[in-house]
């Protein structure tokens, strides 16, 4: 158990390439934290960075009240989940569990009781004689973790631990973790691209872009009040739907042509609004119009069971947006309507920074 | 499915015909006696001389000061194929560990020049490292036989290679799990290289089994002769106006057979499990 702290770390490669720009996170003790990102964004390296596989350049890292910038990996008391599992593959289940508390020379029984535990929680008692390649890609996930949770340690790392597993896998799994990781308290960073399971995994989200913490924040505050038009359409499937707007004769109009009309909250001249797919209604449905309504051509239903989403474009450029409906509407191609958002469900950005605008 | 026909297995017995007719020809011939085979040549059914003629091979004390037997040359070449198998194994392993997992200054140029010793048989030196040997006092002892050969590149590229296959997150997992360099080697590595460590195995042994030239350089006491040698010597000893022991000299050839064959046999499973389970 343990806080890890992060202070303006930054990562630049010998080539130049910057790849983490100066990240500070506290994590508190038991928290779950996702580090969530495009490929490329810098959550793998800052991690790496963490478990001290990555230098750092500069900035500190601390867990606990230690600082661990030139600590070996193993004596960081921490514990790493890799997206291949990285499992001896030479040793059985039993010596993949107990090969780090042989190395830290632990006496034999107490070796034994941690395996027995560790393989009870996961439910991998019956394969503790059988090699990683006996065993299917959710066993050797389980192993994986199995041999994290035997160390005891206070923290676990997690790099995208669930992206080689099927769908369904990956679903049952990530209640999994979730579960195991409130069961056993233990601090964890999580490393994933796939927003889905940053949303559910997460007791706060670090969403990174390009090096740099977009936003901080727990997932239904992230997924609520987005901090930049990024972290809006990164987070939230389908993405929300953004579109250029500028001050017109009365409230705000698209910049490419017309069909939208909305208040203006903060009197500002230009803004990229956001509005989610699940936010706008249907006028012609019955629902009142609220601050913003918007004519558009429908183009493709996508029915997807529980829900319908409805692609049609706007403003006559064919700038595509996305609507939810209800999954047994019944639209044509061509069809004309009229879309509504509620004054709380619209979300306005700065036309050229991307941050969120607030009063 | 593929069927199988008749002339796929026509195929496949002219190949084994044309494998095996020899080895076997030079095993019936070595179980007539001399004369026999001096007279009629190469010869297709079993003759009656088979426990005399082993016999003799394997136990008559022989050679120009009657001190060595086939036994002893049977032992002297299995020292120097299995000391060339393993020695070449551990040496070109570290080698190629230093090389892949450890960052230090031209460790590519190293290896380059390691590899262009591949350029530079042992035909082309064996002068100087005569020289060397000679100077070091090793002449006639399995150490000077053995030692001057052991750094191999071919060794060293295979171990290279197969480590650079070797996923990373691998030695990550162990580093987190408290194992240093040297563990890192000897509990996931070399467990980890175990068929390709049988492969390598199987090329050294077989290169140190029919070593001639070498073995003939640095030892002229025939306590250290080669079964390789031994068969030469049988046909030179009697030149002259006595029949050649052919029997003797087949007979030792069909004994300097089975030894790699063996070892191909026994490793030969391992080969197989490292060609299909691929997972590292």
């Amino acid at each position: 158990m343990a806080t890890i702290t992060l202070d303006t770390v930054r990562k630049v490669y010998a080539g130049g390439v910057e790849a983490v720009k100066g990240v500070s996170i506290d994590i508190a003790d038991g928290e779950f934290i996702v580090l969530v990102g495009p490929s490329g964004c810098g959550k793998s390296t800052l991690l790496r960075m963490i478990a001290g596989l990555e230098e750092i350049s500069t900035g500190e890292i601390r867990i606990g009240e230690k600082v661990v910038n030139k600590v070996d990996p193993a004596d960081r008391d921490i514990a790493m989940v890799f997206q291949n599992y990285a499992l001896y593959p030479h040793m059985t289940v039993y010596n993949n569990l107990a090969y780090g508390l042989k190395n830290r020379g632990m006496a034999k029984d107490e070796i034994d009781r941690r395996v027995k535990e560790a393989a009870r929680i996961l439910e991998i008692g019956d394969y503790l004689d059988r090699k990683p390649r006996a065993l299917s890609g959710g066993q050797r996930q389980r192993v994986a973790m199995g041999r994290a949770i035997v160390r005891e340690p206070a923290a676990f790392l997690f790099d995208e631990p669930l992206s080689n597993l099927d769908a369904k896998l990956r679903v049952q799994m990530r209640v999994e973790i979730k579960r195991l990781q409130k069961s056993l308290k233990t601090t964890s960073v999580y490393v994933t691209h796939d927003q889905l399971e940053a949303m559910t995994l997460a007791d706060r989200l670090v969403v990174l872009s390009g090096g740099n913490i977009e936003q901080i924040g727990a997932p239904i505050d992230v997924y609520d009040k987005p901090a930049s038009t990024f972290v809006a359409s990164f987070i939230g499937s389908p993405a929300m739907n953004l579109l250029k707007v500028r001050k017109g004769a009365a409230g705000l109009e698209l910049e490419t042509g017309s069909g939208l009309t909305a208040a203006n909250p903060y009197g500002r001249d230009r803004y990229t609004l956001g509005v989610r797919p699940e936010h706008l209604s249907l006028v012609e449905a019955g629902v009142p119009a609220g601050a913003l309504t918007l004519k558009a051509t429908v183009n493709v239903l996508e029915p997807v069971g529980a829900e319908s989403y409805l692609y049609a474009s706007c403003g006559g450029t064919g700038q595509e947006i996305v609507i939810r409906v209800e999954s047994h509407a019944r639209f044509e191609p061509g069809q004309e309507i009229t879309l509504t958002a509620q004054a709380k469900d619209v979300h306005f950005f700065d036309a050229d920074t991307g941050r969120r605008v607030e009063s | 499915m593929y069927k199988s026909k008749l002339s796929d297995h026509l195929i496949l017995i002219l190949g084994s015909v044309l494998m095996i007719g020899p080895v076997l020809i030079v095993f019936l011939t070595s179980t007539h006696d001399a004369v026999e085979v001096h007279r009629f040549g190469l010869m297709a059914s079993w003759g009656d001389h088979f426990t005399e003629t082993y016999n003799k091979v394997l136990f008559k004390e022989g050679g120009f000061t009657g001190q060595v037997t086939g036994v002893r040359m049977l032992i002297n070449s299995l020292i120097l194929g299995i000391g060339f198998g393993i020695g070449k194994i551990v040496l070109s392993m570290l080698a190629a560990y230093a090389i892949v997992y450890f960052r230090f200054r031209m460790g590519t140029f190293f290896f380059w020049v390691i590899f262009t010793t591949l350029l530079l048989p042992l035909e082309v030196r064996i002068m100087p490292s005569y020289e060397v040997v000679q100077q070091l006092g090793m002449l006639n002892s399995y150490s000077g036989m053995i030692v001057p050969l052991l750094a191999s590149a071919t060794g060293t590229f295979y171990f290279r290679q197969f480590f650079k296959s070797v996923p990373d997150e691998l030695l990550e997992a162990a580093r987190i799990d408290g194992a240093g360099p040297f563990k890192f080697f000897i509990d996931i590595l070399v467990p980890t290289s175990k068929t390709m460590i049988a492969a390598i195995f199987i090329i050294m042994f077989v290169y140190g089994w029919n070593q001639y030239l070498w073995p003939m350089m640095m030892t002229n006491d025939e306590a250290h002769f080669t079964l390789v040698r031994g068969i030469k010597q049988i046909l030179l000893v009697w030149v002259g106006s006595q029949i050649p022991e052919y029997n003797e000299a087949f007979a030792l050839a069909v004994l300097a057979m089975l030894p790699p064959v063996l070892v191909v046999l026994i490793f030969q499973s391992w080969f197989i499990k490292g060609l299909t389970e691929s997972d590292k």
